[in-house]
């Protein structure tokens, strides 16, 4: 068990440490210091006022959108789509907040899974589609995410249903009712107790259950799961749910827990970082949570860099450009480390799946 | 001196990997317009050799000699370079290309800088009339029959100038018809002085073709000898080191009620052809129905309808009493009918799957391998324990990934998940293909068990041998209607391959 588990951490670490020491080579080319840099970004990131707070909430998304990129994995499913039902959920979510009068026991997880469901309804019919016209799961939700941009913009517009009547020609809704947001407790967001809980979910679902079995198998070998008595074609079209679901919880969570209303491009990117957190984590929902801790490190802490160090917040997308590409390609790390037991095949992880089935 | 007589010469070749002795000091020589028989069953160490000889291995000892001087072969392009030609077991063919295209590709002939393709498909055609290799040219290769793809293969290798062809089980893909069509071809390139190795264990077609045969076992050299005067027993005895049962003894069947009643079926392909136009037969309990026919005559798509992952078009299948012509592949395992497919890598087997997880794929979502939708991993394993024991599966461990198993321990794999709950039929497709001797006889009498218990067996198999050796009752498919029904002991190997090639009596 450690054993495995250090086989399968090198890589991710090594990609890591990798990636800071690109940042910190463009940091020296910049003509800073990168000792303050990072120290500064590790002091904005955990320590300090309500740094670790700030941290874990910036968290809390990529821990969803990692969880439903890691999760369609399993089934050999690619969900680039994130982002639409990121936003997706947190307009939905939104929506039950400001609409619903409920005690606060129940407004919470009402908006929470009305979002959720709403992006899950979009999941599904991606998977119906990759089903029945095996239509590509990464071709429609791509296209989703634009479709899906845009309608919540419309929502949120001066022109859709849900604008903020106050907000003057600001694209918004109305802010949420107290009994729809997600508390802090002692400054920490609780939002992100509640994507570590389906992040425990997700593997024991996964690993523990036959359902995950099923996902598992259909994912590895749809002819031996379809002979096994695995309805494939239901089996795509609930993985696809499921991960659209967390994605679109993901959305919830910020609405409930960060913004309190829904603003259109608050959330921009918050969907696609999933991917590279899923590939960090190699797809084990466990580990998605310590991959996203460390993404949202360093965009909590890049604030301070900036101001201390005086380093535009971007090199922190470059770093974690860098890592992402360190975990793309194995042999490169393999190269460079001369590290012999990088594993770069575990659960059907491949970056280019099949675009003919 | 090495002789110079001989293509090729091979001494005192080792190959250690981590663990284990591959190749233990092995000879192996090769006249030209030879064919020599390289015989061991899976793990024997066959492969190791001829991945040496062909440069993918790089042997720890030994020394390779080809007429008569050092041969240096560091990599398969070394090999080829000195008249080598390999024909893989999994063809290394580009399925939408051309069979001209596939055949000259890294050696085309070119038209100033760019690929000469009428030239290409000339030299193709004459190299196929010159050898006796009917393909046409340009034909897309993944819509050929597996036959033919091996001939491309092999065309592959000749155009390459071969004066040594290595092909590894090329046979164990074949039907006997097409593998009557090798053995030919064999013989006829033998005849233009081009030496074979011929790697298999089926001892029928050693004996067949072979001028030698070099038996290997554990991975140690155990002989070669003539083929003339060897009988399939000295051989199998010779490889599996003790004597072999090769044809199984079995009691009187003892037939009792229908258990699988199929009516005027018919059944489409996914390209929408009907493959099976109206098949109707019976497998009654506490018998073996034998179906014999060339493959591609409607079998599979047969047992996909039977088994629910294919629908029917028309007719109607009953199992037991219960109609299950729309049933789901899950209802009709539930009411009691084991499959062993026909293709176990692409359909029986989750190659990352371990030994114990591949065990349950039947069972998964049952007591006691699963508990309130939570799979019970203790229940798994010991289910695993045992049937590793009680099917003799060679596997490191029941945690070893399925992939990493030979083609026999796959089988075994399967063969044990799907026999070891009691199942009222039993549906088998070609259980035995590209098994090992040891494992044929092991399978065979698990299937004898079956009938033996008073379940229907249903056994689908393009060897005649097999259906002769189980069969209680044999029915023939020749396009997609069956088109003979009869009691094995009334049937003759003439008579079946005539029926088989579409002959009306």
């Amino acid at each position: 068990m450690i054993e495995r588990l250090r086989a399968s951490a090198l890589l991710p670490f090594l990609a890591v440490i990798l990636g800071l020491i690109v940042g910190a080579l463009l940091i020296l080319v910049a003509g800073k210091n990168p000792w303050v840099a990072y120290s500064a970004m590790v002091e904005g990131a955990f320590f300090g006022g309500n740094a670790f707070g700030r941290t874990l909430e910036k968290a809390t998304p990529l821990i969803m959108g990692g969880l439903a990129v890691a999760v369609a994995f399993k089934a050999g499913l690619f969900n680039i789509g994130g982002q639409g039902q990121l936003l997706l959920g947190a307009a939905f979510a939104a929506w039950a907040g400001f609409t619903f009068d409920l005690p606060m026991i129940v407004h919470i997880p009402v908006a929470l899974i009305v979002g959720g469901l709403v992006a899950a309804l979009i999941g599904a019919i991606v998977g119906g589609l990759k089903a029945y016209r095996g239509t590509h799961e990464v071709i429609t939700t791509i296209m989703l995410n634009f479709v899906l941009g845009n309608f919540t913009d419309w929502l949120a517009s001066r022109d859709g249903p849900w604008n903020d009547p106050e907000g003057g020609a600001l694209a918004r809704t109305p802010l949420i009712a107290d009994s729809a947001q997600i508390p802090r407790v002692g400054g920490l967001p609780t939002g992100f107790l509640v994507a570590v809980g389906l992040a425990v979910l997700c593997w024991w679902l996964i690993e523990r259950s036959t359902f995950g079995f099923e996902i598992k198998t259909a994912g590895l070998n749809k002819n031996a799961a379809t002979y096994a008595g695995i309805g494939v074609n239901k089996i795509l079209i609930l993985t696809m749910a499921i991960s659209a679901f967390l994605a679109g919880v993901g959305g919830a969570i910020e609405t409930q827990g960060v913004t309190n209303r829904f603003e259109p491009g608050f959330n921009t990117g918050l969907g696609f970082d999933g991917i590279t957190i899923a590939l960090l984590a190699r797809t084990n929902p466990l580990a998605v949570v310590p991959a996203a801790l460390l993404f949202g490190a360093m965009d909590a802490g890049s604030s301070l860099m900036q101001s201390q160090a005086r380093i535009a917040p971007e090199i922190i997308a470059v770093i974690q450009a860098a890592i992402l590409f360190f975990i793309a390609a194995p042999t490169v790390v393999q190269y460079i480390t001369r590290a012999r037991n990088v594993s770069s095949e575990d659960d059907g992880v491949r970056l280019s799946a099949g675009w003919g089935g | 001196m090495a002789d110079q007589q001989l293509l090729l010469d091979a001494r005192g070749l080792t190959k250690r990997f981590p663990g284990v002795l591959a190749n233990d000091s092995v000879d192996l020589q090769l006249a030209p317009g030879e064919i020599l028989g390289l015989l061991g069953e899976n793990g024997a160490g066959k492969s190791t050799l001829v991945k040496m000889l062909f440069g993918i291995y790089k042997p720890d000892e030994g020394e390779i000699f080809m007429k008569g001087s050092k041969a240096e072969i560091d990599e398969p392009g070394d090999a080829i370079e000195l008249g080598m030609g390999m024909v893989h077991q999994h063809f290394q063919l580009v399925g939408p290309l051309s069979v001209a295209e596939n055949i000259v590709m890294g050696a085309e002939p070119k038209r100033g800088m760019f690929f000469d393709l009428t030239k290409g498909e000339e030299q193709v055609a004459e190299l196929s009339q010159r050898f006796g290799l009917a393909v046409d040219p340009k034909a897309i290769v993944e819509d050929l029959p597996v036959g033919l793809q091996q001939r491309v293969e092999i065309l592959k290798a000749l155009y390459r100038g071969a004066e040594i062809l290595i092909l590894d089980e090329p046979t164990a893909v074949l039907t006997p018809q097409e593998t009557d069509e090798l053995l030919q071809v064999m013989r006829d390139l033998a005849a233009t002085g081009v030496g074979i190795i011929f790697i298999t264990h089926k001892l029928r077609e050693i004996l067949a073709v072979t001028d030698r045969v070099t038996v290997l076992r554990d991975g140690k050299w155990v002989g070669t000898e003539s083929t003339e005067g060897a009988t399939q027993e000295s051989l199998a005895e010779l490889m599996v080191g003790r004597s072999v049962v090769l044809r199984i003894d079995k009691d009187d069947a003892s037939v009792g009620e229908p258990v699988l009643s199929v009516h005027d079926l018919r059944v489409r392909d996914d390209r929408g052809h009907e493959l099976v136009r109206g098949a109707s037969f019976e497998v009654r309990s506490g018998e073996i129905l034998g179906v014999a026919g060339v493959e591609g005559n409607g079998q599979r798509e047969l047992v996909e309808a039977l088994t629910g992952i294919r629908p029917a078009n028309q007719g109607k299948v009953t199992i037991g009493t219960q109609d299950v012509t729309k049933a789901s592949p899950r209802t009709i395992a539930e009411i009691g009918v084991a499959h062993i497919p026909e293709d176990r890598e692409k359909d029986g087997i989750v190659g990352v799957y371990s030994v114990a997880d591949n065990m349950v794929l039947n069972q998964y979502f049952k007591a006691p391998f699963a508990k309130g939708g939570q799979r019970q991993f203790a229940a798994i394993a010991e289910n695993a324990e045992r049937l590793v024991e009680q099917y003799d599966v060679a596997t490191p461990s029941i945690k070893t990934p399925g992939k990493s198993l030979s083609g026999g321990n796959k089988q075994k794999v399967i063969v044990a998940r799907e026999l070891s709950i009691e199942n009222k039929l039993v549906i088998a497709s070609q259980p035995t293909r590209g098994v090992d001797v040891g494992s044929i006889e092991f399978i065979h009498k698990q299937l004898v068990a079956e009938r033996d218990r008073g379940a229907a067996v249903l056994l689908v198999s393009a060897e005649l041998d097999e259906i002769f050796s189980l069969a209680d009752r044999i029915i023939v498919m020749y396009e997609g209607e069956v088109v003979a029904d009869m009691p094995a002991e009334d049937a003759t190997r003439e008579q079946l391959g005539l029926l088989m090639a579409g002959a009306t009596d």
